[in-house]
């Protein structure tokens, strides 16, 4: 097995032992979703749903990048993975991979709730908000990843990780939202734009963080 | 079989910003020299021990472990290089074998069960094989910790401080292990605190002070005693 | 001595922007004696992004050479990427709300800007919470680096949606400006830009001390 699928492998396993990571984002993200609903009574349900959406993907993110940098901190074991011959830019990627999982499988879940409790149509619609949520969860955790690793190491940790995570994600939400919006509006036309860049987004800071995350990771 | 050097540094540096944790260090040792690396707290000795084992990159020197550069083939080096601390780098979530399951893959060792569960027999867990590590106590949780640095059959292997917390009989499986190591030919380097457990099976002695090596002799040598008393334990005796 | 020149060159060049935005440019039709912000606003505009752009370079050059003189040029651009960003910010405001009675346009331009500061105090903050001079420097470097990558993709993202949704001008479009205006515009350009450098030189020079007082006081613990 190779060393990025065994690392995507272990994490998986320990996941779905203790579920710390899922089950808080998910009861995050819904609980988020909940209060969105009660907090826009009565308002533009159709024109504020993206947005919404994607607070709530957003903050439901946050939480399981911590969790998932709480497995390595825990026992030191990052120093275990960072003993053995895996090149550090493989690591990096086991880790997006795992996080995107369990991100974007939560994501999935909280969807169809949102859906609901915002009466909103279940239709074909549905297939191309799955697709912009893969894509921008992707951008989401890959930089996600890098910066949970970075403030990791600080006296504050997972503190200080949304501090610098949501002003670097900005334009994966702005996009998402946009696209979000787009397809919901039936004007999919245009949605192109929005897709790029969020495939632009990943494409830089995926391979940005594979070349850099050495200086991360070593003292 | 050629006259590989089981570490080779030349004039190992590591600064943390302005301040040097190790300087000036040029250590040879052979293969199968069973090396005790003192020095009291600060001095350097974990710095040394991370910059061999890969985790830490020196600012200024070259190190090669068994003719690979650490620089040029990081990968190599740390493929036959076991480390140990006090910390025990296992997944508390994940039973002992899985443990060694996930870092044999990493390792690109085979991952037989047969052979994990000889291993574990070795460290005395065998029948604590498939439970969770998070219910061990310390001293089992190091005997896995053990299992894993030795699992890929390291040629040199690296020990900080590795008696820290363990109960004598933990100690003593740690040893039983680390001469049985010794006699089949593999490098070893133990740091501790402690002279006695350091010079027991030792066969060379070195003490740094202040990021620099102050002693380096036999063992077995006198003058160990007291340079080790001079530069760690004023006024200790052995 | 160079930071001196820089100092006198400042107080003379804001004093000659401050006449050229205030005297020497016409009025403008529409908007008046408050449009003279502007003679402030996009000078500073433009530094905050200059600043952004040497922060990334800082930042790649201290991973390159390791040399802590990098990683202090990176932050005293980023202090000063800060100072730009909220004045730029600030001068905007007073416009949107002068003008159109909006404090916050919530265009394309503010938002990018507004996003740029946040990245300077995400930054900042990231320095702040480490302790250790060599991990301060490479783990800010990094983020430093990545955060810059950023603010190209920003750009792209959020003037797209600009074009298909176009608000009301809220700024000059750039073209169509009275020669006086377009001189007065870069007085001020270059006034600001010697007031930068003078900034950016004392700056650089008291981090230069703190970091050799910590390298002194690192030796002293040692011996």
């Amino acid at each position: 097995m190779r060393p990025v699928a065994a690392i995507v492998a272990k994490d998986i396993a320990i996941e779905y032992k203790n579920k710390e990571a899922f089950t808080s984002m998910l009861l995050f993200g819904l609980l988020v979703v909940v209060v969105f609903s009660f907090a826009f009574e009565g308002s533009d349900r159709h024109a504020l749903a993206p947005g919404m959406l994607w607070v709530a993907y957003a903050f439901a993110g946050i939480l399981g990048l911590n969790r998932s940098l709480n497995m390595e901190i825990d026992n030191d074991c990052l120093q275990g993975l960072l003993l053995s011959p895996v090149s550090r830019g493989d690591l990096y990627l086991g880790k997006v991979v795992g996080n995107f999982v369990f991100t974007l499988i939560a994501e999935l879940v909280i969807l169809p709730v949102f859906i609901i409790l915002n009466n909103l149509a279940f239709n074909t619609v549905l297939i191309w908000i799955a697709g912009i949520t893969l894509l921008g969860t992707l951008g989401f955790v890959a930089i996600g990843t890098t910066l949970s690793l970075i403030s990791a190491q600080t006296r504050m940790k997972e503190v200080l990780l949304p501090a610098l995570q949501i002003p670097m994600t900005f334009p994966v939400i702005l996009s998402a939202v946009q696209a979000t919006s787009l397809v919901m509006s039936e004007d999919s036309k245009g949605v192109s734009f929005p897709l790029s860049v969020l495939g632009i987004f990943s494409t830089v800071y995926i391979t940005a963080s594979y070349f850099v995350f050495e200086y991360i990771v070593e003292e | 079989m050629s006259d590989t050097l089981a570490l080779d540094s030349k004039d190992i540096e590591k600064k943390f910003g302005y301040a040097y944790a190790i300087r000036n260090i040029s250590l040879q040792v052979r293969r199968g020299e069973f090396v005790a690396l003192f020095g009291s707290n600060g001095a350097g000795k974990t710095t040394f021990l991370k910059v061999t084992a890969g985790l830490m990159r020196p600012t200024k020197g070259s190190l090669s472990i068994e003719g690979f550069d650490v620089a040029k083939n990081a990968e190599e080096t740390r493929r036959r290089i076991g480390f140990l601390s006090h910390n025990t780098f296992v997944y508390r979530d994940l039973s002992p074998l899985e443990n060694l399951k996930f870092f044999c893959r990493l390792y690109g060792v085979s991952d037989s069960e047969e052979r994990l569960l000889g291993l574990l027999k070795r460290v005395d867990l065998a029948q604590r094989a498939n439970e969770p590590v998070r219910a061990f106590s310390r001293g089992l949780q190091q005997r896995v910790g053990i299992a894993r640095a030795l699992l890929h059959d390291p040629s040199l292997i690296l020990l900080d401080e590795p008696y820290t917390g363990l109960d004598a009989k933990a100690a003593q499986t740690l040893n039983d292990i680390l001469d049985e190591a010794a006699r089949s030919g593999k490098t070893i380097i133990l740091t501790t605190h402690d002279i006695q457990q350091g010079l027991r099976a030792a066969t060379r002695a070195v003490i740094l002070d202040r990021g620099k090596v102050v002693h380096d002799g036999p063992a077995k040598d006198i003058a160990v005693q007291e340079a080790y008393v001079r530069y760690i334990h004023r006024g200790a005796s052995a | 001595m160079k930071s001196r020149i820089l100092g006198v060159a400042s107080l003379v060049g804001i004093a000659v922007a401050l006449f050229f935005a205030l005297k020497y440019a016409p009025t403008e039709q529409t908007m008046g004696v408050l449009q003279r912000v502007f003679y402030f606003h996009l000078p500073q505009a433009i530094l905050s992004y200059l600043a952004a752009f040497l922060v990334g370079f800082g930042s790649l050059m201290y991973l390159a050479t390791r040399d802590l003189k990098w990683d202090r040029f990176a932050y005293c651009n980023a202090e000063l990427g800060v100072l730009f960003t909220t004045t730029t910010l600030i001068t905007g405001m007073i416009w949107g709300r002068l003008a159109w009675n909006v404090w916050w346009a919530g265009d394309a331009r503010t938002n990018l800007e507004l996003i740029l500061g946040l990245l300077y105090v995400g930054y900042l903050m990231l320095r702040a919470y480490l302790p250790e001079r060599e991990k301060r420097a490479r783990l800010s470097t990094v983020f430093g680096f990545l955060a810059v990558l950023d603010v190209p993709i920003n750009y792209g993202a959020i003037y797209w949606w600009e074009t298909q949704h176009p608000k009301p001008v809220l700024g000059p479009s750039g073209g169509g400006l009275d020669p006086h205006m377009r001189i007065a515009l870069y007085v001020s350009l270059l006034a600001f830009a010697i007031v930068y450098a003078w900034l950016i030189t004392e700056r650089l020079e008291v981090a230069r001390l703190e970091d050799e007082v910590g390298a002194l006081e690192s030796s002293l613990e040692a011996s």
